[in-house]
């Protein structure tokens, strides 16, 4: 299931983040990279060196937009503002799926600028399928509604998380980016079976795939995107292939950030589980 | 829980014990954020609420890094956490988080004693650059364009990326040496943060306190911080609020000006437009 609707029917490969820090480097010496994700709010300006080093970055490379500002599941209406300049910057890339977050971070028309953890209800499910139809909709680009990793659960959630994932993109018919890292980080914040999660989500819906390295504290794991990816995570996104087949994947590094090298090395590990899991198909 | 998130933390940057109604912090989020066998209810919501100041403050500490240079580390700290409680984000962008300290600053002269003057300027030179990062670039203005339009009548738009300041101090190099010095502004991310990133700010001295006129603009994407003469500045101004040409230029009536005033007009405006600041016309 390389290609799928939610994905906008392509197979990207394996891609990275696209990082100040690095763009001396790509813009210089145009290494081979299957893709890049960048984050939307950071090209939303109206001009200036960002959309610059875009068009630079876009004459050479495929780019996939990922935002963190949507906020599918705050109660208010969508900006149109906000979502016209995320059109804008939708027909600069030709991005051909875009990704935000379920999450909520916004009330009253204040930001909190975090991915806040939702409460698991069929309520929250409905409010939000519809947002993410609306946004659809008025960007014409296929959504894919992202796993947040978080720290808190709500006492009135009426299913697992994974559950409600399933909820929300089944009620929006939208694609899934699943971030094995984040579920990790959320399965030992919560004391859940992070295979359960990755077993639970309709594999026909993934239309990306995020790895990550996170922080470990004495009394929770935080995501802060700053370490390679651990061999459990690997593990489980071994698992997410064997189920979704070869899919877009993305390495986030987003702090204390090394060369672009070592970042591009740690994203195409991915590789060897992917020929791992397309040889014992082949067996099969 | 947005509230919780977004009020102030208590000192040593840990969540405030009681809450606003004076009941335990404690009781309100055991009301619905679930326990687990190693954080409480109180401490799960502590995360989030250390983790919204964390961003934010460390979001302004690099858009205002000259305002912090010249308050020193705790009192910047101090109106830095006043300002963003009062004017929290109302934008999907942490890039327009400072767009209302002026007007703050303006109100609250006693965040900035006994350096309220130089503290204004320096807030707004460091919007002003923020301004001149991203804002739109229009195509310049070509001299066809002003075919047929009667020269005295004609109103020249200013590129939206150019502000014009009045300043009582002069802190254009000090800025430009601090912002050269100082590593990239955050950009948004997904990821958390473990800690904040606190760096300790030597204290600025000395700057000359001289009224100055300042262009803070982008050329060929780099920020650039253009001083200007007394009518430099009157006339760009009036342009920038509509003013005719000829209304503009009357403006510079009784100002000094040395040399022939045809010719020094028109060296100025020769290099504005080739520095591209005029986009095109008012109707």
């Amino acid at each position: 299931m390389p290609a799928n609707p939610f994905n906008g029917f392509t197979d990207y490969g394996i891609g990275i983040g696209l990082r100040v820090p690095h763009y001396e480097h790509i813009l210089s010496q145009k290494p081979t990279v299957d893709w890049f994700e960048i984050i939307s709010e950071n090209f939303m300006g109206d001009g200036g060196r960002p959309l610059k080093v875009l068009d630079q970055i876009l004459e050479q490379y495929r780019v996939v937009q990922h935002g963190v500002s949507m906020y599918f599941g705050s109660s208010e209406k969508l900006n149109r503002d906000h979502l016209k300049k995320i059109k804008r910057l939708v027909k600069r890339t030709k991005t051909p799926w875009l990704s935000d977050h379920l999450c909520w971070g916004s009330v009253d028309g204040r930001y909190t600028h975090d991915l806040l953890p939702m409460p698991y209800t069929f309520a929250a499910a409905k409010v939000t399928a519809q947002r993410i139809r609306e946004a659809r909709d008025f960007l014409e680009v296929p959504i894919g509604v992202e796993n947040v990793s978080s720290y808190a659960e709500f006492h009135v959630s009426e299913m697992t998380e994974w559950e409600f994932l399933n909820e929300v993109v089944e009620r929006a018919d939208c694609g899934i980016l699943l971030d094995v890292n984040n579920i990790y980080v959320s399965s030992k914040n919560h004391n859940f079976n992070p295979l359960d999660y990755v077993n639970g989500v309709p594999a026909d819906r993934v239309a990306q795939i995020h790895i990550a390295g996170h922080s470990k504290f004495q009394k929770y794991i935080l995501d802060t995107h700053d370490h390679p990816v651990i061999d459990p995570v690997w593990k489980l996104y071994e698992r997410a292939i064997q189920r979704t087949g070869r899919t877009a994947t993305l390495l986030e590094w987003d702090d204390r950030i090394p060369s672009f090298d070592e970042v591009h090395g740690e994203a195409l590990k991915a590789n060897q589980f992917l020929k791992r899991v397309e040889s014992a198909k082949t067996k099969a | 829980m947005a509230r919780a998130v977004m009020r102030p933390l208590g000192r040593g940057d840990v969540m405030q014990r009681k809450w606003i109604d004076g009941r335990p912090t404690k009781q309100i989020a055991e009301s619905f954020i679930k326990p687990n066998d190693r954080l409480t209810s109180f401490e799960r919501l502590e995360i989030y609420n250390r983790q919204y100041w964390f961003r934010i403050r460390d979001c302004f500490y690099e858009d205002y890094r000259g305002l912090r240079a010249i308050l020193g580390d705790q009192k910047f700290e101090r109106l830095a956490d006043e300002y963003l409680s009062k004017y929290p984000s109302r934008s999907y962008t942490l890039r327009n988080l400072g767009s209302r300290l002026v007007k703050f600053l303006q109100a609250e002269p006693r965040w900035t004693k006994p350096k309220t003057k130089l503290a204004l300027d320096l807030a707004r030179l460091e919007w002003a650059h923020i301004e001149a990062f991203d804002n739109a670039a229009k195509p310049a203005l070509k001299l066809e364009d002003l075919a047929g339009v009667e020269a005295a009548k004609i109103r020249l738009k200013l590129q939206p990326h150019l502000t014009l300041l009045t300043l009582e101090n002069v802190v254009d190099d000090f800025l430009i040496t601090l912002k050269k010095n100082s590593g990239l502004r955050s950009e948004a991310s997904n990821a958390m943060e473990q800690t904040q990133r606190r760096k300790k700010t030597k204290l600025a001295h000395g700057l000359k306190r001289q009224k100055n006129f300042l262009a803070v603009h982008r050329y060929e994407d780099g920020i650039y911080y253009k001083q200007l003469e007394r009518g430099q500045f009157v006339l760009l101004s009036a342009m920038q609020s509509g003013a005719t040409l000829e209304k503009a230029v009357a403006k510079l009536v009784g100002l000094k000006i040395s040399g022939d005033l045809g010719a020094t007009v028109g060296k100025w405006f020769a290099n504005w437009a080739a520095l591209g600041w005029f986009c095109g016309l008012e109707k």
